[in-house]
């Protein structure tokens, strides 16, 4: 009895990992594996919308500007692995980044010998710059509050993404293509590959999981409790003691960071991005996502959102697929404003309580 | 042409868009003051107008066109109230305004399957696509005359209706107070109702008096849904009139970026502005600090 106590923290991690392994196994025996490429690419998008569960569900602020994030990210590590460095290569400071692994040397499609930053490095510079980047928003769009904060977020996400089209460098309206695989750890690699589909389908789970954990951790931390009384009443939060802006401003960046994460492995999955990915659009999808998922329930918002993005990237609904999209999404937030898991969970409890009831009653006849 | 007259004519072309997101954001503004809700469908409300004008154009005259479709989309603004908001009245603000998302998308889908993917427009109201007119040495089509026109009109008629008849202030004490206008023995739900029709309606006149401008398209409700909230943001939300300003603004920082930057970058400008403004006056221009920090509706 006690085992059974202790087992549930864990159990809806052991669950999911569960039907990700019979949703895998699934498709292999019905042959419908490339199915996979679609599931990996929801499970990225989720990583987006995880971020703004945190952000929207947990500290109470909008952002319609996440796609920026996600796209700042994928673009610097496209940028930064395909453009060619080889006029750096000769000076001291080329060959000393070329030995500390940072320029890579191979050839380009037509044999030429070209110089560009590993993947690594580029995720590293991804991240960097998308941290100045949301320090550099979220500072001052601190002293917004609700509304004022949602428009200067689409406002900045409406900014990058016209950047994006008009910069020669990103490729202007085509985006980047070419993005070279990321060589995660041996032989681990995240590539849009036939051959590596099944591999990178559970690179995707992994981390999927593996931030659920991380996130589900610092929720139920002090820093948790203290997001849930901004949530609350942020004028009372204030008065207890808690520094609001602060914690505003780190539950922004740790947002921006999962979106822009979710942006690097997306680009080297993909192969690819293009200026779409920052449009005002998405990033209102993300939120309308966050929200038709119960908004503060991670495990809502990340089965939702996967199981959306899935339906529409496979082409579920042919050309009516924002009409349903937009009726689903009224359909959830009318009937169960809490995310559809949440009724569902509460269905289980009652069924899994009852059994346990009778079991006792048993037991003690 | 010289320079001080080119500068001019942009001026204009930005008033006149700036009108209409003017007329979006007052929308934003009635429904926000009744309700507290931002409604993100009120760029479909001027598509729906253009559309239902242009669609009951074949078969009427034109004043009769414009106004069936006013009053077609302001019952449609009114049902939109009706079936949705009034029963959901007990969900958080935040899901509501996820609810105009999501209406906005099916609106927008309905309209591609009820007429198509074609840009279509009204004629013009007086003279046709080369007739001119000069002010100060600028030359603007007559239509631009009818779009300040009916938004001036409409403008201050709504300023008149909140101000001095009972209605309007019945109005104004729901958004001020809404339990003390309860005692007073308003119905407020009837009141949200009128606020939805009401900015439904502007909307769709907006929508018609621009649509031979700039062609009225099943998408269009988008964009104008992000510039009038822009223009509600920049102005300090809760106040209509300030919209004005800040929609007259929006249209003006538009044109100059059309006219002094490349044509990939035209809303960079606007946008950057509208950052600036809000980082240094995070109400807007004209909002009241005291007013937007402990308000719960």
């Amino acid at each position: 009895m006690s085992l059974m106590r202790r087992i549930p923290p864990l159990l809806p991690f052991l669950l999911c990992a569960g039907v990700m392994v019979s949703l895998q196994q699934l498709m292999r025996a019905t042959g419908t594996q490339y199915c996979l490429t679609q599931l990996t690419m929801s499970l990225y998008y989720a990583i987006v919308v995880m971020g703004l569960c945190l952000l929207m569900g947990h500290a109470g602020q909008v952002s319609l500007g996440h796609g920026a994030f996600f796209a700042i990210g994928g673009y610097t590590s496209a940028v930064l692995t395909t453009h060619n460095f080889s006029a750096w290569g000769h000076s001291s400071l080329g060959g000393w980044l070329q030995q500390g692994g940072v320029l890579i040397a191979k050839e380009d499609v037509f044999g030429n010998a070209i110089l560009t930053v590993s993947p690594w490095a580029a995720f590293l510079a991804a991240m960097l710059l998308t941290t100045l980047v949301a320090l550099l928003i979220g500072y001052p769009a601190l002293r917004l509050r609700g509304h004022y904060l949602a428009m200067a977020t689409l406002g900045f996400g409406l900014i990058v993404s016209k950047l994006l089209v008009g910069s020669t460098l990103t490729g202007a309206a085509d985006g980047i293509n070419g993005v070279p695989p990321w060589p995660l750890a041996g032989s681990l690699t995240v590539t849009g590959k036939t051959a590596a589909r099944v591999q990178n389908y559970y690179i995707a789970c992994a981390l999927v999981l593996l931030l659920l954990l991380l996130l589900r951790n610092l929720l139920r931390s002090r820093i948790g409790r203290a997001l849930q009384a901004i949530h609350d009443r942020e004028t009372a939060a204030n008065a207890m003691g808690i520094s609001t802006a602060a914690y505003k401003l780190k539950v922004f960046l740790l947002s921006a960071w999962l979106a822009a994460l979710a942006g690097v492995f997306f680009t080297h999955f993909t192969g690819g991005i293009g200026p779409s990915e920052a449009g005002a659009f998405k990033s209102v999808r993300y939120v309308a996502l966050a929200a038709a998922g119960g908004m503060a329930n991670l495990w809502g918002v990340t089965v939702v959102s996967t199981a959306l993005n899935y339906a529409s990237l496979r082409g579920w609904f042919g050309s009516l697929d924002n009409a349903v999209f937009g009726i689903l999404l009224i359909l959830i937030i009318t009937l169960a404003p809490q995310g559809p898991l949440k009724p569902l969970g509460a269905w289980l409890r009652r069924v899994l309580r009852l059994r346990n009831l009778s079991e006792e009653r048993l037991e003690r006849s | 042409m010289d320079p001080g007259n080119l500068a001019l004519q942009y001026f204009l072309s930005g008033i006149t868009k700036g009108s209409i997101y003017a007329v979006v954001a007052i929308g934003f503004n009635l429904i926000y003051s009744a309700t507290g809700v931002l409604n993100f469908a009120q760029g479909e409300f001027v598509m729906l107008g253009g559309m239902v004008a242009v669609t009951l154009a074949q078969f009427v005259p034109l004043p009769v066109a414009v106004t069936g479709a006013i009053l077609a989309v302001a019952v449609v603004g009114c049902l939109l109230e009706l079936l949705f908001f009034r029963k959901l009245r007990h969900h958080s603000i935040l899901h509501l305004i996820i609810i105009t998302i999501g209406l906005s998308i099916v609106i927008q889908e309905a309209a591609l399957h009820l007429w198509d993917e074609k840009v279509r427009s009204l004629p013009y109201f007086t003279g046709n696509e080369i007739s001119s007119v000069r002010v100060f040495g600028a030359a603007i089509s007559p239509q631009v005359l009818w779009v300040l026109g009916a938004v001036g009109v409409s403008v201050a008629g709504l300023h008149v209706f909140l101000r001095y008849t009972l209605k309007g202030r019945a109005m104004r004490a729901c958004s001020s107070n809404p339990e003390a206008a309860m005692l007073a023995g308003i119905n407020i739900s009837n009141m949200r109702t009128l606020a939805f029709g009401l900015s439904a309606g502007l909307g769709a006149l907006a929508g018609c008096v621009i649509s031979p401008i700039t062609m009225t398209h099943y998408e269009m409700g988008g964009g104008l849904a992000i510039k009038g909230f822009a223009a509600a943001i920049l102005g300090g939300l809760g106040n209509p009139m300030a919209a004005v300003v800040g929609g007259l603004l929006v249209g003006v920082l538009e044109a100059a970026s059309v006219r002094y930057l490349p044509a990939a970058y035209n809303d960079v400008s606007a946008f950057a502005i509208l950052l600036l403004v809000l980082f240094v006056r995070p109400h807007g221009l004209f909002g009241a600090p005291a007013g937007a920090q402990v308000r719960e509706h």
